[in-house]
């Protein structure tokens, strides 16, 4: 389905698809408040362009950094060049250890890859621990936003799902009650899991650690209890220097949910005596978007959510409408560098507006982007219907005549037409537009009348 | 060619204009730097104590599992740290000590050394970190400094009590981790 008919699925419930937008507003505003305090925030960005920037340009060597340094301190490197090779080398560690149960920390990467249901298939028990992603996975749903899972659901929808998986009070909606219960339920997890994997928010070229960010602590819980940690890292997730971290941890949390930063910020460098740490590289298409010159940039995301939160589509239209793993403005970037075909309307899921630009904590031209994307989809795909009337405009703007009678017919046509016409399911450009006043009579014929 | 070199010979092969890797400014914080440090653990649900209501607030809260590996209270402890793990899963209290801690957002940097063993202060049902007021420094740039090339397995930055608001954005402290967070500044 396209985009606009999964918005006007979202758009159906319209109590909650108004409170989703003002919760989102209301995350944005937090980071603009918090960002007002810092008083280097612009030059903050600028950094963290730059960095990022020279990662870029850099990659491949700073890969052969890491992956040295990493494996002088103990880890074990793989790599792999896509989703169904990161699935299988996660697979070969599982079986390895005869373990047929794994716990998961957020990782968006994981989503991309399609793991869960891989290892399912397989017999693995997987289990996701941050709380949103929990929720998720009960409902069989992939989570609508990078940040805030869960962020679709309403307190009710959650009580249920709890009451009928995890015996909780029926109707009881407190949240605290409910993340008490999830944290039970998890904590019986996270002691009998053998194998834990974890996201990368950051790979230190320089030093080969890696650091993990989270509110919960549910990536710790997991690792720091199983024998064997699995971390799945995009290859573009590297940064130089250790002291890079400076800069991208004072941003990040401040432009993910408004806070200072979050309450714990892991740097795994080497394993716990007697246990195993694996890192898995992974490409899926980051090298083929690294040759996109107009695209590359779009490689820089640290994956804040940020342009999620401020887009006026994306509070509107809700995580599920993209039918991407990254949705969002961001997502509407990276997704049709995948496949094309199917994620062709992304690009044009957007007012073009630049806030997304402007939140941006590593400013990725994201809304030049989209506005590149079109082309080239329109390119490859071209576009029947505004080929057509591109071509009529083009005659009637010739020729003088045509445009008076024109401009005649269409002051009468508007005022003529019915509005189901106008309004018609068929017509997208009336759903929440009104047409404007039609005037009684042409400059043309106004200046015919007052000044000749 | 394997997939490293597969992935590799593909990046190495694009054309990439070259980028100067900057140099970061030393940013600090206006305004004092111990009431700014208190106030940023407040701000993620904190709360932080003298050496003194400390000593008075341990005995009345009546933890019967405590470990303490903190230099300041040694005698704190009701029994020592196992070898796995998983017999810390009902232990009531952590009192370790923080290396140094950041004033604009209140993390506390804690290494292996620190923590004895990795998990203990995410599985401690309640967590107390013991930092030395001269330890206090502006921003994540200094901290990093301050870090520079130390050597440790693990290391993290600790800024709060477990934390979520996944369901419907409301603010629940205590998710998996250590349900609340107490600094003992002294």
């Amino acid at each position: 389905m396209s985009h606009p008919e999964n918005a006007a699925e979202f758009l159906k419930d319209h109590a909650k698809s108004k409170w989703h937008d003002e919760t989102l507003w209301f995350v944005r505003d937090k980071r603009d408040r918090i960002s007002k305090t810092i008083p280097e925030w612009e030059e903050l960005r600028e950094l963290a362009s730059q960095i990022k920037d020279n990662v870029l340009a850099n990659l491949g060597s700073y890969l052969e950094d890491f992956e040295r340094n990493a494996q002088k301190n103990g880890i074990q490197v793989h790599w792999a060049k896509d989703g169904e090779e990161h699935n299988q080398i996660v697979l070969d560690i599982l079986q390895k250890q005869n373990c047929t149960a794994i716990v998961k920390s957020k990782s968006i990467l994981t989503e991309e890859c399609h793991l869960n249901p891989f290892l399912e298939k397989h017999g693995i028990d997987v289990v996701d621990t941050d709380l949103g992603e929990r929720i998720v996975q009960l409902l069989h749903q992939p989570p609508s936003h990078i940040v805030l899972p869960a962020i679709h659901l309403k307190k009710g929808e959650i009580s249920a799902l709890f009451h009928e998986k995890l015996l909780t009070e029926k109707g009881n909606e407190d949240p605290a009650y409910l993340t008490q219960a999830a944290r039970l339920h998890l904590r019986e997890k996270f002691l009998r899991a053998k194998v834990a994997l974890t996201g990368v928010n950051f790979g230190v070229a320089e030093t080969g650690e890696f650091v993990v960010c989270t509110n919960e602590g549910n990536a710790d819980m997991g690792v720091h209890l199983a024998d064997v940690h699995i971390a799945s890292m995009g290859i573009e997730k590297i940064i130089p220097r250790r002291k890079d971290l400076g800069v991208f941890l004072r941003l990040l949390a401040r432009s993910a949910t408004g806070q200072p930063v979050t309450n714990y910020n892991s740097h795994f460098r080497s394993p716990s005596p007697g246990k195993e740490l694996h890192i898995i590289l992974v490409d899926n298409g980051r090298a083929a978007q690294l040759a996109r010159e107009k695209f590359k940039n779009s490689l820089k995301c640290i994956r804040c959510g940020a342009c999620m939160n401020t887009c006026p589509i994306y509070r509107r239209s809700g995580g599920f409408s993209y039918d991407s793993t990254v949705p969002g403005p961001i997502g509407s970037i990276l997704s049709p560098g995948l496949d094309m075909k199917k994620h062709s309307t992304l690009p044009f899921a957007s007012t073009l507006c630049g806030s997304c630009s402007d939140v941006c904590p590593v400013k990725i031209n994201i809304h030049e982007q989209l506005f590149e994307w079109r082309q080239e989809i329109t390119k490859t795909h071209g576009e029947m219907g505004k080929g057509l009337s591109m071509k009529l405009a083009n005659g009637i703007f010739k020729s003088p005549l045509a445009y008076k009678i024109s401009g005649n017919l269409m002051r009468a046509a508007l005022k003529a037409l019915p509005e189901s016409l106008i309004y018609h399911p068929i017509n997208a450009w009336g759903k929440g537009r009104n047409l404007p006043e039609t005037p009684k009579e042409s400059f043309r014929q106004w200046y015919q009348k007052n000044r000749s | 060619m394997s997939s490293r070199d597969n992935i590799l010979t593909a990046i190495k092969g694009i054309p990439l204009e070259p980028k100067v890797l900057p140099e970061i400014p030393d940013f600090g914080v206006q305004g004092e730097l111990t009431e700014t440090f208190i106030q940023s653990i407040l701000g993620n649900k904190g709360e932080v104590l003298s050496k003194v209501e400390f000593e008075s607030w341990l005995p009345k809260a009546k933890f019967s599992k405590v470990i303490s590996l903190s230099s300041h209270f040694p005698e704190a402890s009701t029994l020592a740290l196992p070898e796995d793990p998983h017999e810390l899963e009902d232990l009531g209290l952590a009192i370790l000590d923080g290396q140094f801690g950041v004033a604009e957002n209140g993390a506390i940097w804690l290494e292996d050394s620190n923590l004895g063993l990795r998990a203990l202060p995410f599985i401690t049902e309640h967590l107390v970190i013991v930092l030395d007021r001269r330890n206090l420094v502006e921003t994540m740039h200094q901290g990093y400094n301050r870090i520079a090339d130390a050597v440790s397995g693990f290391g993290v930055f600790i800024a709060g009590p477990s934390k979520t608001a996944d369901i419907e954005q409301s603010l629940v402290i205590g998710a998996h981790g250590a349900k609340s967070l107490r600094v003992v500044l002294i």
